[in-house]
């Protein structure tokens, strides 16, 4: 395992320039999350850093070495593809020794089939290991796919949304296993979604990244607490942070030049309104089990929040609510510190 | 909606599939009804294989086996009477016929030209055509647009119309008649349609396999064989299958450039001449033989060709 730095990288694909100036720098042993939305230059990123791709610009260094020019097979990643990573016309077996078997590596078959084996447990696919590749669900393809690239110990595994296809019960419960393995192995690991529970329960730190631009890099309590500007605090919490103007709801003495409030649930206290006193009525409650959404409507404006269940408040009751320590914007978005 | 919703989009109606499996079945019989004949017209005796009306029950022979495999020649009565007993059956069945074998006929050499000339320029066409389809389906190739237009192109007359200056040429180089005279032929003309079709099915294969490939550490060559060849299997055996029957069948420029060395199965059967005009038996046991190889060629490769025919749409 080893460091991973990229310097200015850029990367155009004609008129259109897939990543910018990223710089970013993957610590050995740390697991980077580069959230996102689609389209954002997440995958480009990790082709950058495989070697698929050639950097237009900037620098790439894995290991302290600098492998801006050099081919793929040299660089000693393993890469978790987002679609197509198995082999259709190879077993399963055949498709996680694929790897090992490569004329650089040359390690016995006894030891292959020890390592195969290894991981199949770990993964909970040991039944399927004589099965074509096409003869898997989409789960069990994902989970050979993740496979393929643990079966070696590469300087940086490149997982591009590698859980995506999975339902949400076996998402959970591999998160939680792939957070596990990359903490025992100790394996550098960048990871890509758009995914923000992946990104927050997996990353030591998250990279949000928009229109191929690195916009802010760290801890996931970091980003979701202190994002520097609208759009990074936009990517996390649910329900979505409430941007609101800044008039709208009394919010005690504001920054000068905060133009927007964000406002997530626990900036957000919501209380039944006594007569007269009310600013905004309960427009529909979404039931989600654990917890309900309530939507609110002030004035012109719709204001989400989370409550417990056991909430008293109805559809059409007159509500009052109050910011506490909310986030506040300038005009051009950026973070204003109170 | 209401049909759809009734059964599914995939599974037809039974009517449907009846006339379906009855247009099928016609046709069929269409094609096979000549191909019926033939096999039967050389298990006949010549003079069944002429009379009229024809004789669809009779008394089956090997004559025309016999008649493809050998020349004879006729004798008097009384050399006929002055010979010791035939030794096989063979041998008893010309002399019925007052004749003699002389010795064999040409029939196994031309078979043997048109295997070696047949299979010999598909596995040069396939090769290069894989090759070359790779090339164009993944690598920057300058003018790739006007270099496959180009290569298609060869094929957009028919090949016979540039019959003449291959003779000439052919005959400067000194590739009349030769082995590798006809397989350069057959190839050159094979080869577009096989970079057509191949780079077909490789651009269907997605990238990301090579690229796993790559970064695991294999070469791109290896690559290409482990990952590429394997998924590109199916288009493969449907090209060597198109490409072999044009080669295979091929008529005019093995009438025109071989004659004797390097003559081809089709031009030599319409020359097998019995006493009287034609030996329709022994035509029709050579035309017979000669179906044989690409029978079993397709069979063995139908497999792959069921899903290659349909030229990638369906593929999965
Ligand atoms: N080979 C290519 N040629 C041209 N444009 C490309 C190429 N690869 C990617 N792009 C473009 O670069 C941009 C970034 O693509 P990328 O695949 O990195 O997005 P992504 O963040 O992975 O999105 P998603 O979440 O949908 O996978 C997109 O606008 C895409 O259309
Ligand atoms: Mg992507």
């Amino acid at each position: 395992m080893a460091e991973v730095q990229l310097q200015g990288v850029t990367k155009r694909f004609g008129d259109l320039t897939a990543v910018e100036g990223m710089d970013l720098t993957v610590a050995d042993g740390e697991f980077v999350v580069l959230l996102g939305p689609t389209g954002a230059g997440k995958t480009t990123t990790l082709r950058l850093v495989a070697g698929l791709e050639k950097a237009d610009e900037g620098s790439i260094h894995i290991g302290g070495q600098d492998v801006t020019g050099a081919p793929p097979t040299v660089r000693d990643v393993s890469f978790v593809f987002q679609q197509y990573s198995l082999y259709p016309h190879l077993t399963v077996y055949d498709n996680l020794a694929f790897p090992l078997r490569s004329p650089v590596r040359r390690v016995p078959e006894e030891q292959i089939r020890q390592r195969v084996t290894e991981i199949a447990e770990m993964l909970r696919i040991p039944g399927k290991l004589a099965n074509k590749a096409t003869q898997l669900s989409g789960g069990e393809m994902q989970r050979v796919a993740i496979g393929r690239a643990l079966v070696r110990a590469p300087q940086i595994y490149l997982m591009d949304e590698p859980l995506s296809s999975l339902d949400a019960k076996l998402r959970a419960e591999m998160r939680v296993e792939l957070k596990r393995i990359q903490k025992e192995l100790g394996a550098t690991l960048l990871y890509v979604t758009h995914d923000q529970i992946e990104a927050m329960t997996m990353a030591n730190r998250i990279g949000v990244i928009d229109h191929g631009r690195l916009i802010q890099v760290g801890a996931p309590r970091t980003i979701y607490e202190e994002p520097d500007n609208v759009y990074v605090a936009t990517r996390l919490g649910q329900p979505a942070i409430n941007l609101i103007p800044r008039d709208l709801l009394p919010a005690g003495s504001l920054p000068a030049a905060a133009a927007t409030i964000g406002a997530r649930t626990e900036h957000i206290r919501i209380r039944k309104a006594d007569t007269g006193s009310a600013q905004g009525r309960v427009q529909w409650i979404e039931h989600l089990g654990d917890q309900n959404h309530l939507h609110v409507t002030v004035g012109e404006r719709k204001i989400t929040t989370l409550v417990e269940p056991d909430s008293p408040l109805e559809v059409d009751d007159q509500v009052t609510l109050e910011l506490i320590n909310p986030l506040y914007f300038d005009s051009a978005g950026a973070r204003v510190r109170a | 909606m209401s049909a759809a919703s009734a059964h599914s989009v995939v599974e037809s109606k039974p009517w449907t599939r009846h006339l379906a499996g009855g247009v099928v079945i016609l046709y069929a019989l269409i094609t096979i009804l000549p191909l019926v004949w033939i096999l039967m017209t050389s298990f006949k005796t010549p003079p069944d294989s002429i009379s009229y009306p024809p004789k669809v029950i009779f008394e089956p022979s090997l004559e025309g086996y016999v008649n493809l495999f050998t020349t004879r020649t006729r004798q008097t009565p009384e050399y006929m009477a002055s010979l010791p007993p035939p030794e096989n059956w063979v041998e008893r069945l010309v002399r019925d016929r007052n004749m003699v074998i002389a010795g064999p006929s040409k029939f196994g050499e031309r078979f043997l030209n048109s295997v070696i000339i047949g299979f010999g320029s598909t596995f040069l066409s396939v090769f290069l055509g894989t090759l070359a389809a790779y090339a164009f389906s993944r690598f920057k190739v300058p003018l790739k647009d006007d270099l496959m237009f180009f290569i298609l192109s060869t094929r957009m007359m028919p090949p016979i119309a540039v019959a003449i200056p291959i003779f000439l040429m052919y005959r400067t180089l000194g590739l009349s008649d030769t082995h590798l005279g006809m397989i350069l032929l057959y190839t050159a003309v094979n080869v577009s349609l096989a970079v057509w079709l191949l780079k077909g099915f490789i651009d269907e294969i997605p990238r990301e396999y090579e690229e796993a490939a790559l970064i695991d550490g294999y070469t791109r060559l290896q690559a290409f064989v482990k990952v590429v060849l394997p998924q590109a299997a199916t288009g493969i055996a449907a090209t060597a299958i198109f490409c072999l029957i044009f080669a295979w069948n091929e008529y005019a420029f093995a009438l025109l450039l071989t004659s004797g060395t390097a003559q081809t199965a089709p031009p030599f059967i319409p020359t097998i001449i019995g006493e009287g005009g034609l030996d329709w038996p022994a035509v029709a046991a050579g035309a017979t033989l000669f179906l044989i190889p690409i029978v079993v060629f397709t069979i063995v490769l139908r497999k792959h060709l069921l899903r290659g025919i349909t030229f990638g749409a369906v593929r999965k």
